[in-house]
């Protein structure tokens, strides 16, 4: 069955790609999009029938070279299956949803066939993803990673005619360079330390590589650090973090549904799946998880700055993206990845809906993506603007506090703030929270300018707005449905007690000896989806230090590890009141200055640009990234290789090459022609000249005494 | 005693024999429509020999007092020389009989000249090794001037002899030298006398003589300028001999000496060979492209290829002389496919040598075309050839034998040399419309053409164990 999962995708592309010419357009789309819901379907099978017990099914013999020898073989444990349902889930509606968006694009001419080739990407897309969240070792792993990058590009660079469309698209390919390189050698050291790359090898040794030392560039490491660093890197580069993230944005000019698929809801989160899919090793590398918590802070809290200023809807949730990829890098970093991956695991839901209502809202506006050119759209596409509040309602995380009630991201999200808060990072906490409130006033924003106010822009493209067609919106409304429920069905699985995460992930977990522990589970009814976010009493005996059940698997046991002295998840549950609702605050103030902004006053934005002029274009201009990089690195590096490529090539190795190639060797063969006289005592006398020379060099140069 | 020395050299005898006895019933029937069955007849009895030769007892056998060597190395050579000079005889039939010079001389010569040949390879003694040559070499000035009518043919034939004739006195002075000095003319004895401890000034020059002598022969530079000329001015069957068979046996004697009279000093005359291996490689790959006869231009194709086998030898290792053994065996085969293309290439039925009438010959004979593409590229050295695979091991021997400059030197002669090479190439695929050449071919061209071609090709995968069978000889050689 995971076998079908996993090729269906590939067979997909294969026959949508280099077959609709033989049989047809429209039964090489379906093919391609039957296939992927054949996938769904039996990813969900597979994600609930699954017991928790890892499992490796052998595909194919793949390498076997020295002591480099691993099997191509699907790894499935509760993270695989996570990752399969949302990566397949959300492919299949973002194929239906196609059909409705790619129609008649006016990118293209009458009559040219461009869908066939957008299909074949998405499934080929797919396909490297499930590959990717599949793997059972690092190298399988990183196929799958550059699989993605390159559908990737392909699909950013889809409008091929578009020169912005190409520069996103190299850019993208470029930046992730960088990243897999750190991947790359992360890898290499690995294979170093344990001579081996498959996973269950390397997580069996990550203690003893938390003992090891490393020389690498000028200093020496610890090698568990070292390598985790390493990776993150790589994942910096895939999931858009700080210093990296400079591609995200760009992206956006591939078509929309690729933005949902690729840039929101799977490949950029496959940076997050490394780190959770690494934690044995993550939770021996202490100072490379405390970077990991920072760059995602950062991230999260310079994303929503520069969300707070976009125009360009698409640019908005990108930004958005950005920042929440770095909230489940924060819980990931102070090891509560059960949470990072719930926050994943929702947000592939509600950023997926978000950007699919987006690309129906520029659907419906011919192809304008300004918001300033939009603007009281609420009435003329109802279905639409329901399903983008839904979204906005789940990522500015709406829920009642205190309780687990509420939209996905609401649990989700708090989930990670808390996590931030337990794992003792006040930096994290604080960004988080402040990032959560700026989420709330640039989501509402958007919506305020989108559907709300009078009609801006162009008369006619309000006239003609129209709601979308039936395959677009019913994937919308299938993806507000996980919006809305996903994390109120789930919360008790992936944040909940730690029996029941436990179970879910199939790690064994030890009931701890504490009296009081067990005294007080009783006494709360061992309901942990309540006493996550409930009783004070639940806070007062975890801050005790005492604990109703640990984590007790050794590393690979299981689809996470928790290292014996992580207690974030009790801790988290022990959270103070205000902890547990300052994100909710945050965004009640977000929204209602979004509100003000937006509704009351509309005039007052522009006034607030005008007076903070500087800090207005820092914020638009994205803290100036880009073009310090340009100044930095691209520059240099282009002055670098016009010298080369001029002097060096041009001059040098080509002048070197032509001037012996059209001067020197002529000159010798008119030499040798000139020699080849024809007379017979010319070439005598060179036979005589050769002999002499000959003799005189071995009677001065030679060996006789 | 007398009996066993015959029963050693008793393949020299049958052919010699033979040829003698061919030509006394040739001269008394005095009829030259006999040649062609003449032609088949030698082929036959050389074919016969050398699987004889090829199946023979192995070990080393000494005969005439050390003056003649039966041994692996030799029987290498042998079977390698009359292979080719008889497939050269067969492919010579067609286009000699068809101008009217197919005398019944012609594949007497032929064997008289293998004979010579046999003997300069399992020559022991600086005699036995000058009576083998200069038998080779007196039937080669015969057939050099085999069109008695035409003026190149004869300039040719007069050229080589009066060039040679200069090649001779060099190798007998040297000789003379060597055996004033030696006080042998023995192989066997003059390596006993030749050290590195206390060389004397005079067997150094001996050896430079000697070396020089049989260089002529090889056509190395500075002694190779017969070369072209002979070459174009021949009739193209015997320059297609003149490129094969002579060039083996003449590099295989230079081996001999070295080793088995010279052996204590590789030092000394490994300096020479190198000097002689650059200069011939890059004369080769130079003069080459000024080229527009295919003859003259096989003819510098030669010179530069002597120099890399030249490399081989002038590592002065075991492993040397397996390469320079294999480089040769992969340069016959080239050759001679190569100049079964040469002799197809015809106008109006008459010859044509300018490589410009190649012009777009692979839409004609794209067949034909391919088989002579896969030479040439083979001859340029170009993976994954057979020809690339001669060059790798010659320049690995040199690698390993301590001349880099020299295998880089061969590298760098080899790109300048493919340009000629690879010039027919664009002529056959790209060049511009012109007259026509005929599409005519014999079987025996034909064949020739296509098992050489496909030989470059299907010979990687074991050379058809001619590396095994080097490797052997070249151990009994260098012991």
């Amino acid at each position: 069955m995971e076998t079908v999962i996993l090729f269906g995708p590939l067979v997909g592309a294969i026959i949508c790609g280099f077959g609709y010419k033989l049989i047809g357009e429209r039964a090489a789309l379906w093919t391609a999009t039957g296939l992927l819901f054949l996938a769904c379907l039996l990813s969900w099978i597979v994600f609930f029938t699954f017991d928790g017990a890892t499992q490796q099914i052998p595909v194919l013999r793949y390498i076997e070279s020295g002591s480099l020898a691993t099997e191509w073989a699907i790894r499935m444990d509760r993270l695989t299956a996570i990752m399969l349902i949302v990566v397949t889930t959300v492919s299949a509606f973002v194929h239906l949803y196609s059909f409705g968006y790619m129609d008649n694009d006016p990118q293209w001419k009458e009559g040219e066939s461009y869908k066939p080739r957008f299909f074949a990407y998405l499934s080929l897309f797919t396909f490297a993803m499930l590959l990717l969240v599949t793997s059972d070792n690092l190298v399988q792993l990183f196929t799958g990673w550059e699989g993605v990058g390159v559908a990737s590009y392909l699909l950013i660079g889809f409008y091929y005619r578009k020169p912005s469309a190409n520069a996103a698209a190299i850019k993208a390919f470029v930046v992730n360079r960088i990243g897999d390189f750190g991947f790359a050698l992360g890898i290499f050291a690995l294979f170093f330390l344990v001579d081996s790359i498959n996973l269950d090898v390397i997580f069996g040794q990550a203690p003893e590589l938390a003992d090891t030392r490393l020389t690498f560039l000028w200093g020496e490491w610890n090698a568990a650090n070292l390598v985790a660093f390493l990776l993150f890197v790589g994942a910096m580069g895939k999931s858009a973090q700080l210093i990296l993230h400079t591609w995200l944005p760009d992206a956006m000019e591939g078509p929309t549904p690729v933005s949902a698929l690729i840039h929101a809801a799977t490949m950029v989160t496959a940076g997050v799946f490394l780190v959770c899919r690494m934690s044995p090793l993550m939770e021996f590398a202490p100072q490379a998880t405390a970077f990991i918590t920072v760059i995602g802070a950062a991230t999260a809290f310079f994303a929503a700055t520069v969300g707070l200023v976009q125009t360009d809807i698409k640019r908005v949730i990108a930004y958005s993206t950005c920042s929440q990829l770095g909230y489940m890098f924060v819980a990931a970093g102070v090891g509560m990845y059960s949470a990072a991956m719930f926050h994943l695991f929702t947000h592939a839901f509600f950023k997926a809906l978000l950007f699919l209502g987006a690309g129906s809202v520029i659907h419906a506006m011919h192809h304008e993506q300004e918001m300033t050119e939009y603007g009281g759209l609420r009435k003329k596409i109802p279905y639409t603007f329901w399903a983008m509040m839904i979204g906005t309602l789940a990522i500015t995380g709406v829920g009642i506090p205190l309780t687990s009630i509420g939209f996905a991201g609401f649990l989700s999200k708090d989930a990670i703030i808390e996590s931030a808060w337990a794992g003792g990072s006040g930096f994290g906490f604080w960004a988080l929270v402040i990032a959560a409130g700026m989420t709330s006033f640039y989501s509402w924003r958007l919506i305020f300018l989108t559907f709300f106010g009078e009609p801006r822009g162009d008369r006619h493209a309000h006239d003609h707005a129209h709601e979308s067609p039936m395959s677009m919106l019913i994937p919308l409304g299938v993806l507000s449905l996980g919006a809305v429920f996903s994390g109120m069905i789930w919360y008790g699985s992936f944040f909940g007690h730690a029996d029941q995460v436990g179970r879910f992930y199939g790690i064994p977990v030890a009931e701890a000896a504490a009296d009081a522990a067990v005294a007080h589970d009783e006494a709360t009814g061992g309901e942990a989806a309540e006493q996550g976010h409930g009783a004070a009493a639940g806070g007062e005996a975890a801050a005790a230090g005492e604990h109703h059940a640990a984590f007790a698997g050794k590393p690979g046991e299981g689809a996470l590890y928790f290292a014996p002295d992580n207690h974030v998840l009790d801790d988290a549950h022990a959270a103070p009141a205000w902890v547990k609702v300052s994100p909710f605050v945050a965004m009640i103030l977000g929204l209602a200055i979004a509100v003000w902004f937006y509704l009351v006053n509309p005039a007052l934005p522009a006034r607030l640009a005008e007076n903070q002029r500087p800090l207005y274009l820092f914020l638009k201009n994205k803290w100036y990234f880009d073009e310090i990089y340009d100044a930095v690195f691209v520059r240099p590096v282009i002055g670098l290789g016009r010298v080369f490529w001029k002097r060096g090539d041009g001059s040098a190795i080509d002048g070197f090459l032509n001037g012996v190639a059209m001067g020197v060797v002529p000159f010798f063969t008119r030499l040798a022609g000139k020699a080849q006289t024809g007379f017979i005592f010319t070439y005598a006398f060179w036979m005589v000249l050769g002999i002499v020379a000959l003799v005189t060099w071995m009677s001065i140069g030679g060996g006789a005494q | 005693m007398m009996q066993a020395d015959l029963t050693v050299i008793l393949p020299e005898i049958v052919l010699a024999v033979y040829a003698m006895l061919a030509l006394i019933g040739a001269v008394y029937s005095s009829r030259d429509d006999l040649a062609p069955a003449l032609v088949w007849l030698t082929t036959a009895v050389m074919a016969g020999l050398a699987v004889w030769i090829a199946t023979g007892t192995g070990g080393t056998r000494i005969a005439f007092g050390g003056m003649f060597i039966d041994d692996g190395f030799a029987r290498f050579s042998k079977v390698a020389i009359l292979v080719s000079a008889a497939v050269v005889l067969v492919m010579s039939q067609d286009y000699m009989s068809r101008r009217g010079i197919l005398r019944f001389e012609y594949p007497i010569l032929v064997a008289l000249t293998s004979v010579g040949m046999m003997v300069m390879v399992s020559a022991g003694d600086l005699m036995s090794l000058y009576m083998g040559l200069e038998l080779h070499s007196l039937a080669l000035y015969v057939v050099a001037a085999l069109r008695r009518d035409n003026v190149k043919s004869t300039e040719a034939g007069l050229k080589y002899f009066v060039l040679g004739a200069l090649s001779s006195g060099l190798l007998l002075y040297g000789a003379s030298l060597v055996y004033g000095y030696a006080g042998t003319t023995v192989f066997a004895g003059i390596v006993q006398t030749v050290s590195q401890d206390d060389l004397s000034l005079g067997l150094l020059f001996g050896l430079v003589f000697l070396i020089s002598g049989i260089a002529f022969k090889v056509s190395a530079v500075p002694f190779h300028m017969w070369t072209p000329d002979v070459y174009e001015g021949s009739p193209t069957p015997v320059t297609a001999f003149f490129a094969t068979a002579p060039k083996l046996a003449a590099m295989a004697m230079l081996a001999r000496i070295l080793y088995d009279a010279f052996g204590g000093i590789s030092g000394d005359w490994g300096q020479v060979l190198a000097l002689l291996s650059l200069l011939s490689m890059f004369l080769g790959a130079v003069a080459g492209i000024a080229q527009r006869d295919i003859k003259r231009l096989m003819a510098y194709s030669s010179i530069a290829h002597m120099g890399y086998a030249l490399m081989g030898l002038a590592a002065g290792t075991e492993f040397g002389v397996q390469a320079m053994l294999i480089y040769m065996a992969i340069y016959i085969t080239m050759n001679v496919g190569t100049f079964a293309f040469i002799l197809m290439m015809e106008r109006d039925g008459r010859p044509v040598t300018d490589i410009r009438a190649l012009n777009l010959y692979a839409r004609r004979e794209p067949g034909k075309a391919l088989a002579m593409l896969i030479l040439l590229f083979s001859l340029a050295g170009v993976p994954p050839m057979l020809g690339f695979f001669g060059k790798f091991y010659v320049l690995r021997a040199a690698y390993e034998g301590g001349l880099i400059w020299l295998a880089v030197a061969g590298v760098i002669a080899s790109v300048i040399g493919a340009f000629y090479y690879i010039r027919i190439v664009y002529y056959m695929y790209f060049g511009d419309e012109g007259e026509e050449l005929d599409t005519r071919s014999s079987p025996a061209l034909w064949g020739a053409l296509m098992a050489c071609a496909a030989a470059m090709i299907l010979g990687i995968v074991n050379m058809f164990g001619v590396e095994a069978a080097a490797a052997a000889a070249a151990a009994t050689l260098v012991n």
